[in-house]
């Protein structure tokens, strides 16, 4: 479980991040949503040490992450795997060499062991047979799989995507969606994603959290997104047109 | 400005703590030394040449056209091209020039890594990314520099050859006599510990415009601009440190 507590974030004199405190339970897909500039992408990243927070604290099941020293914090970030918003693919490997890349850092496994790993890895995300080619031959959607498929290549407890559906079309989205949920199950893994796509709040959601202007504003699960009595998350929810005309037979 | 000056150079220190630390793995490190080699300094011998041949050409018809009176002998045409190569073209020049391909590919390279979260990527592995992108590279280019500065001064003087021997304006013998005219080794010495110094504040000085946060593309191509000024910069207050120090 991963546990935030009380924490705060300032960019000068601007504070994005206000006492917000939340778990994230373990094992299951929970969601950051918000609209654009809500603090969002600075939660997941402060939750993920890319981001230093001002006040507050960070628990990894019990451990206080905010409190470690460089060494230990390394250990923590070795069990974690991020899918970032553009994939953000290292340009200069192949997609082989991508998913491989955590595995030469910090295994001491042969060759043939490491490249079962990434066959693995690729396979996984379906994507046996892309194995060879640079990320700007590959489609957004396939290099999300690659991102995803590094991610987990180290076979970590904690798993973060940032925006995992931007600019991707709603068919692969889904796939993407999915593929994130079944790898939460599959290896049990506490997985926090952030997204404004209610499509992915509905499809895969368990614990959902909702920022307002750099506060929680709501937590609950996915149904209770729907019916909650709250004005900033409803006016989020049902921005869409489709979405209101979803909710007028209703009300 | 001098606030800014001051935060930069802190954040220089920071970076550097990071990069000057123990390399993850050896066997990875030694590898992207040799990649970094290839990219930054074999891919500069061309150009390297080419500029050095032209001025070892240019310095000899300048210093006959100037050395018209015929108690001076010719042979110093020989001499000061030399010198001229050895003292400050083949190190600050060349140099400066490097400032301009090796920085701001270095500063590109890595900004773009930066807005592209691929930084962020490895810091989420565990991976100094400080580290492993500047320390290969500063390995890499601090020792190759000083062979193409030698590679400089020899191109140089063969350009200066060529010109005599193409012109005729001095006898060739007498442009071989001034080559080895009242050689001092040392020279080299001097000229050697420059380009070490210069090649370390190339790549360090890039390394820290590119790693600095980046919101846009934009961003990553005005911090290439400006660490090629502040390179230049540093290059020629340097120059003038070093050349008090070990020529005075």
């Amino acid at each position: 479980m991963i546990s935030v507590q009380n924490i705060n974030k300032f960019f000068g004199p601007q504070q994005v991040l206000s006492d917000i405190s939340v778990d994230f339970e373990e094992g299951k897909t929970n969601l950051i949503i918000g609209a654009s500039g809500s603090g969002k992408t600075v939660l997941l990243k402060a939750i993920a040490g890319l981001h230093t927070i001002d006040s507050g604290r960070i628990f990894y099941d019990k451990t206080d992450f905010t409190g470690l020293g460089e060494k230990q914090r390394k250990a923590i970030h070795q069990s974690m795997g991020m899918l970032f918003q553009g994939a953000a693919l290292f340009d200069f490997a192949t997609a082989r060499e991508n998913v491989r890349f955590p595995l030469d850092f910090f295994t001491d496994w042969s060759l043939a062991r490491k490249n079962d790993r990434v066959d693995f890895c690729l396979n996984r995300v379906n994507l046996g047979d892309i194995g060879d080619k640079y990320p700007s031959e590959l489609s957004g959607g396939m290099q999300k799989r690659v991102g995803i498929a590094r991610a987990i290549a180290m076979n970590p407890r904690y798993l973060f995507c940032d925006e995992p559906n931007s600019g991707l079309d709603p068919q692969t989205a889904i796939v993407i969606d999915r593929l994130i949920s079944e790898l939460t199950h599959e290896f049990k893994m506490t997985t926090i994603i952030n997204t404004h796509d209610m499509n992915s709040v509905m499809a895969i959601g368990e614990k959902v959290v909702f920022l307002y202007q750099g506060k929680k504003e709501w937590e609950g699960s996915k149904e209770g997104v729907l019916q909650a009595n709250n004005k900033a998350l409803n006016d989020f929810v049902f921005a869409s047109e489709m979405a209101r005309l979803l909710k007028e037979p209703r009300s | 400005m001098i606030k800014k000056t001051f935060e930069l150079i802190g954040e220089y220190i920071l970076l550097m703590k990071r990069v000057f630390t123990r390399p993850e793995k050896w066997k990875i490190f030694w590898k992207q030394c040799v990649m970094e080699t290839e990219k930054l300094g074999m891919t500069s011998i061309s150009l390297i040449g080419v500029i050095s041949i032209a001025i070892g050409a240019v310095l000899v018809i300048q210093t006959a056209y100037n050395i018209e009176n015929p108690f001076i002998p010719k042979m110093y045409v020989g001499y000061m091209v030399r010198e001229s190569l050895i003292l400050e073209f083949s190190c600050t020049m060349v140099a400066l020039i490097l400032a301009g391909k090796v920085g701001s590919n270095i500063s590109s390279d890595i900004g773009t890594m930066r807005l592209t979260e691929q930084i962020d990527a490895m810091e989420m592995m565990g991976i100094n990314s400080a580290n492993y992108l500047i320390l290969p590279k500063v390995v890499s280019v601090c020792l190759f520099n000083p062979l193409l500065m030698l590679f400089s001064f020899m191109i140089g003087i063969l350009g200066g050859w060529l010109i005599v021997a193409a012109t005729g304006m001095i006898t060739l013998s007498q442009y071989a006599t001034g080559l080895r005219f009242a050689f001092n080794g040392y020279y080299i010495v001097y000229a050697i510990t420059k380009m070490v110094a210069f090649s370390f504040i190339i790549v360090t000085v890039s390394a820290l415009y590119g790693y600095s946060p980046k919101e846009n593309s934009m961003e990553v191509g005005r911090a290439s601009t400006r660490s090629i000024v502040a390179i230049c910069l540093l290059i020629l207050i340097v120059d003038l440190l070093l050349t008090q120090l070990m020529l005075n």
